[in-house]
């Protein structure tokens, strides 16, 4: 279990890499895609296959999915000249600083905390999960659930065909132009 | 013989047990291509590829041996990397999704209690595939395709999951053995009609069989996303494609059929003649209807299937709890 916990890790670590050196874009999402199955992975190992389930089915199988549509869209190629502004130092130096500040903090916090802890691989079930979330938690829950209801609402008002909010933006009997685009 | 212990042993029948279902899922899924297409000829009055072997049955051999030898061509056009991972993804994450299926009480790969959210996970993956391919090959009819293949998976994704909840609620668990063990004498096909119904439907839609293999379709895409691929790397999608079916056709019999139950006869042969029926529906589905317009299959999926699953989930858990208290 602790070895498939380090190999799993390293895959993250290194396909994270790759996200942030790739110069081609497509390349990019799918080592992110790599790095997120990699840390299912660590879940799997820490014992809790449900969590590693869920973050594939939804980051992985979802959210990614939409990521390389819009990527693929786009019809980026690799940009040698943006490439060469971003690696001058001014563009990198700042963030470089702030992340080994956050850095520090982690390894800080890790070394207090103890290292005699040992991944045992305990099994976490599907329905110990459910009981957590629908017991101690269910305000949170259902918080979120209210969350995502607003923005399906707001998504699909947003997107509706006759759209109210343009009619009020564009002077009537105005002739129609390109950029408003049809019913989209 | 110290070295010889039972847990060895135990350990050794696993392997061969998984040996043989990985085998047998794949020459399965490599037998289809000719049964499916000797089937259509039946279905629509013709004769179907008749001539190598007796009745055509040597005509796998053929394919196979045409297929391997075939020059395997990378388009200098191409995204090299992904071009060939993409087969590969398109092959490997059906074919693993075989490891959570129970086919008699003692065989089965691996017996996870999460077994279903594996195979929705491999699934979400298997998307890619076709994502990958269609963009890597640098070609626009292939980029068509996978943009309607990856808008089409992933809305029928959606209510796959939400299709196959009312089942694991009545079971209790994700795992299949116990679904299966669940359903002893009364098949999750009754009270769960429509979550089959969908679940049916939306994995006709993820394998992109007919009738929604619109991502593929040879009249206006010229086989979208796949048309690049030549030799054993098209074989990938090509097999793959068949693979999911009996995918598909297993996970139907194990979720709303009984698995292995069944009287009189030995509950492998139940299993293999109920995931059979199955895959002659799918063919028979394939010769019978036409191909609807790509907008349409996308409405039916979020305005019909969709709602239809949401209701399906609510009263089987309204029912649930009337029949608890």
């Amino acid at each position: 279990m602790e070895l498939a916990f380090y190999l799993s890790g390293l895959v993250a670590v290194l396909a994270t890499v790759g996200v942030i050196t790739g110069t081609s874009p497509v390349h990019a999402v799918v080592y992110l895609i790599v790095s997120l199955i990699a840390v299912a992975l660590v879940f799997f190992a820490l014992g809790a296959p449900f969590a590693g389930a869920l973050e594939i089915i939804v980051y992985a199988g979802a959210i990614m999915v939409l990521f390389v549509f819009v990527v693929m869209m786009l019809n980026l190629r690799p940009d040698a000249e943006y490439d060469q502004i971003l690696s001058h130092p001014r563009y990198w130096a700042g963030p470089t600083l702030l992340v080994l500040v956050l850095l520090g903090a982690l390894v800080a916090l890790v070394s207090q905390g103890g290292l005699e802890k040992v991944i045992d691989g305990e099994l976490l079930t599907a329905r110990s999960v459910a009981l957590t979330l629908f017991g101690p938690w269910l305000i949170v829950v259902e918080l979120a659930a209210i969350l995502l209801l607003a923005a399906l609402v707001t998504a699909s008002h947003v997107g509706r065909r006759s759209n109210p909010l343009r009619k009020l933006r564009s002077p009537p009997n105005a002739p129609s132009s390109p950029d408003r685009g049809g019913n989209s | 013989m110290s070295w010889w212990t039972p847990q060895l042993a135990a350990i050794l029948w696993g392997m061969f047990q998984a040996l043989v279902i990985l085998l047998g899922a794949v020459l399965l899924g490599a037998a289809l291509t000719v049964v499916e297409r000797r089937l259509l000829g039946l279905w629509q009055d013709r004769y179907g590829p008749n001539r190598v072997g007796p009745f055509g049955t040597l005509q796998l051999v053929a394919d196979m041996i045409k297929i391997f030898f075939k020059e395997d061509w990378v388009p200098p056009f191409a995204d090299r990397p992904l071009f060939v991972l993409a087969p590969i993804i398109a092959f490997a994450s059906l074919l693993l999704s075989f490891v959570i299926i129970p086919i008699t009480p003692g065989w089965g790969v691996a017996d996870m209690h999460i077994g279903l959210l594996f195979f929705l996970a491999m699934a979400g993956i298997n998307v890619y595939a076709v994502l990958l391919g269609g963009w890597a090959s640098g070609n626009k009819y292939a980029l068509l395709g996978a943009m309607r293949a990856s808008a089409q998976t992933l809305s029928y994704e959606v209510f796959m999951g939400l299709s196959l909840m009312g089942v694991v609620a009545m079971a209790g668990s994700f795992n299949l053995r116990d679904i299966v063990n669940a359903q002893e004498g009364f098949w999750y096909i009754i009270p769960q009609f429509f979550g089959f119904a969908t679940f049916l439907i939306a994995g006709i839609a993820v394998t992109h069989r007919h009738p929604f293999d619109q991502p593929e379709a040879e009249q206006e895409l010229a086989d979208g996303y796949h048309v690049e691929y030549s030799g054993m790397k098209f074989g990938l999608f090509f097999i793959g494609e068949y693979v999911g079916m009996v995918l598909v056709s297993a996970l139907i019999v194990t979720l709303f059929f009984g698995g292995w139950h069944g009287p009189w006869l030995p509950p492998i042969l139940w299993f293999a003649l109920k995931t059979g029926f199955f895959l002659m529906l799918f063919i028979l589905l394939r010769a019978s209807l036409p191909r609807p317009r790509y907008d349409r299959v996308m409405s039916f999926g979020w305005k019909v299937c969709l709602p239809l699953t949401l209701i399906n989930l609510l009263a089987t858990g309204a029912v649930m709890l009337l029949v608890a208290s």
